[in-house]
């Protein structure tokens, strides 16, 4: 990625913290860019509250995508360089929480209207987990397609803390006949005529003890535009599932048909979730889970590295909640493998670190990394396509010189 | 290529946090948060008002300048993307006024940089 320094300009505003306020974030103004390899890649650099300056894909509604660079420095992704996705432009800019409820309700016997001091005193769970947009790498699809035009940075991993949806469902009672829960956050749309942010998971899905209202994010509250002050975590399912701003919790003995699932967010119904480029889908079934994706983190396409000699190399791997059995490593543009070595494994759906070492002789060679995960999903050596630029997994090349 | 938007600095924004509670819980309090201001412009082009009104109502400009270039992505691209915030996304706008959109959105958008 090619980072261009146009004007850089910060005024820090100091803000006394007095009594009972307290102030985060300072102002600044920020105007580099960045050019994500594809074309009309070029995007600013932007700076918002609460965050790191990150890539701006969007302004209304706010769409921020994470610098790549950062995905080396932890498995962990820092709250202040978490990636940003809202689909609605009337998003909360004030929450009060002695006034903000998670409403339950719908086929439920006791109707529950809990505050985030009451989730709170509810028994806590945490998981660290990937989150990572549908349309993640949208930009890299060939033939390309329409949409938030995305580079890799529309994911990340954080630790998790709140209360499993199961309990929450357990004190509310759920109905026989129930068949999904709908989720639905504070964020509204603009037109009268757009239909309202709604998801929906199968029951079974919703009661499996792993999807989580979460409060806690790597130890502190929710950033405001990661959902402030609760969200829906859905542990290896596309961030399209995690409600932000989460506040109504509707169960129901149907299937959830709105524009949100029935229309968007939908991949071809068929072994590999993809189709011949340039052809139209059918059927179609609701996005779910990761695919199986991994990336070096440390050395970017172009790197320049020393001929013959040891070259660490390291990167990340995760999918959908199997588990990363193994990454293996190609400096021949994918015609012989070599395994790495696993970092610490802290659950099954987080970031998996995995690094090794590598001799290259002097040149420019494709460097690739592939995982596996325990169920033997590995990623492929051609792009899937499917028009809608989802679930993209392909096997990535990184082209590095020795010199 | 175009510069995304305009060189507009991203201006004064802030998050302020309010506790109404006890020391520590940060549960009984007011968030407040400022987004940046608005900087990304629409393009010059035939229509460039009406496709304005019509469009930033509900997104800024560069949901329409960061869409791909090239052959898939003229005049049909526009044109189906109009219907489908029409149809899809219930944006009023009037039916006279579409095809100007779309001109507007192929004139602007589509040239291969």
């Amino acid at each position: 990625m090619v980072q261009r320094r146009r004007l850089l300009f910060m005024s820090v505003a100091a803000i006394a913290a007095t009594g009972s306020n307290r102030i985060f974030g300072a102002s600044s103004a920020w105007a580099d860019t960045i050019t994500l390899p594809f074309n009309n890649g070029e995007r600013p650099l932007v700076q918002y509250p609460e965050k790191r300056p990150m890539i701006g894909v969007t302004q209304r509604p706010p769409q921020l995508e994470t610098p790549f660079a950062i995905f080396n420095e932890g498995v962990i992704t820092p709250n202040d360089a978490f990636f940003v996705r809202y689909h609605l432009a009337d998003i909360p800019l004030e929450i009060d929480t002695s006034k903000f409820f998670v409403e339950v309700k719908g086929k439920v016997t006791t109707p529950l209207r809990l505050s985030v001091a009451d989730l709170k005193k509810l028994p806590a769970t945490e998981i660290v987990a990937v989150n990572q947009c549908s349309g993640n790498s949208r930009g890299f699809f060939t033939p390309r397609v329409g949409g938030g035009q995305l580079g890799n940075g529309a994911m990340g991993n954080a630790r998790w803390k709140g209360v499993p949806l199961r309990v929450v469902l357990e004190r509310a009672g759920v109905q026989a006949g129930a068949r999904q829960v709908v989720f639905g956050g504070v964020d509204r749309p603009v037109a009268d005529g757009t239909p309202d942010y709604a998801k929906a998971l199968d029951i079974d899905h919703a009661r499996d003890g792993e999807v989580m209202l979460a409060y806690g994010m790597n130890g502190q509250d929710l950033p405001m535009l990661n959902g402030f002050p609760v969200r829906l975590v859905v542990p290896g399912y596309y961030g399209t599932y995690w409600v932000k701003h989460l506040d109504e919790i509707t169960v129901i003995d149907g299937v959830h048909d709105n524009f949100w699932m029935k229309t968007a967010y939908r991949i071809p119904d068929n072994e590999c979730n993809c189709v011949v480029p340039g052809a139209a889908p059918a059927p179609t079934i609701p996005i779910n889970r990761f695919t199986v994706r991994s990336f070096i983190t440390n050395l970017a396409d172009g790197a320049v590295v020393k001929a013959a000699a040891d070259v660490q190399i390291k990167g990340i791997a995760f999918d959908g909640g199997k588990g990363i059995r193994d990454v293996a490593i190609s400096i021949d543009s994918g015609k012989s493998w070599s395994p790495t070595t696993l970092g610490l494994d802290i659950g099954r759906y987080s970031f998996r670190e995995w690094q090794t070492r590598i001799r290259l002789p002097a040149g420019t060679h494709a460097v690739k990394a592939r995982a596996t995960n325990n169920a033997g999903d590995v990623q492929p050596m051609e792009a899937r396509w499917n028009p809608s630029g989802y679930l993209r997994n392909v096997i990535e090349t990184v082209r590095v010189t020795a010199v | 290529m175009e510069q995304f938007g305009n060189s507009k600095t991203w201006l004064a924004a802030g998050i302020i946090l309010s506790l109404a509670g006890a020391a520590g819980s940060t549960y009984a309090g007011v968030a407040s948060y400022t987004l940046p201001e608005e900087t990304a412009a629409f393009r010059p082009g035939p229509n460039q008002d009406l496709a304005q009104s019509n469009c930033a109502g509900c997104h800024s400009a560069d949901y329409i300048q960061i869409q791909p270039r090239g052959p898939n992505f003229g005049k049909d691209f526009w044109q189906a993307s109009v219907i489908k915030m029409i149809n899809v996304y219930g944006a009023p706008i009037a039916e006279a006024d579409v095809g100007k959109i779309v001109e507007y959105l192929a004139t602007a958008y589509s040239s291969v940089d």
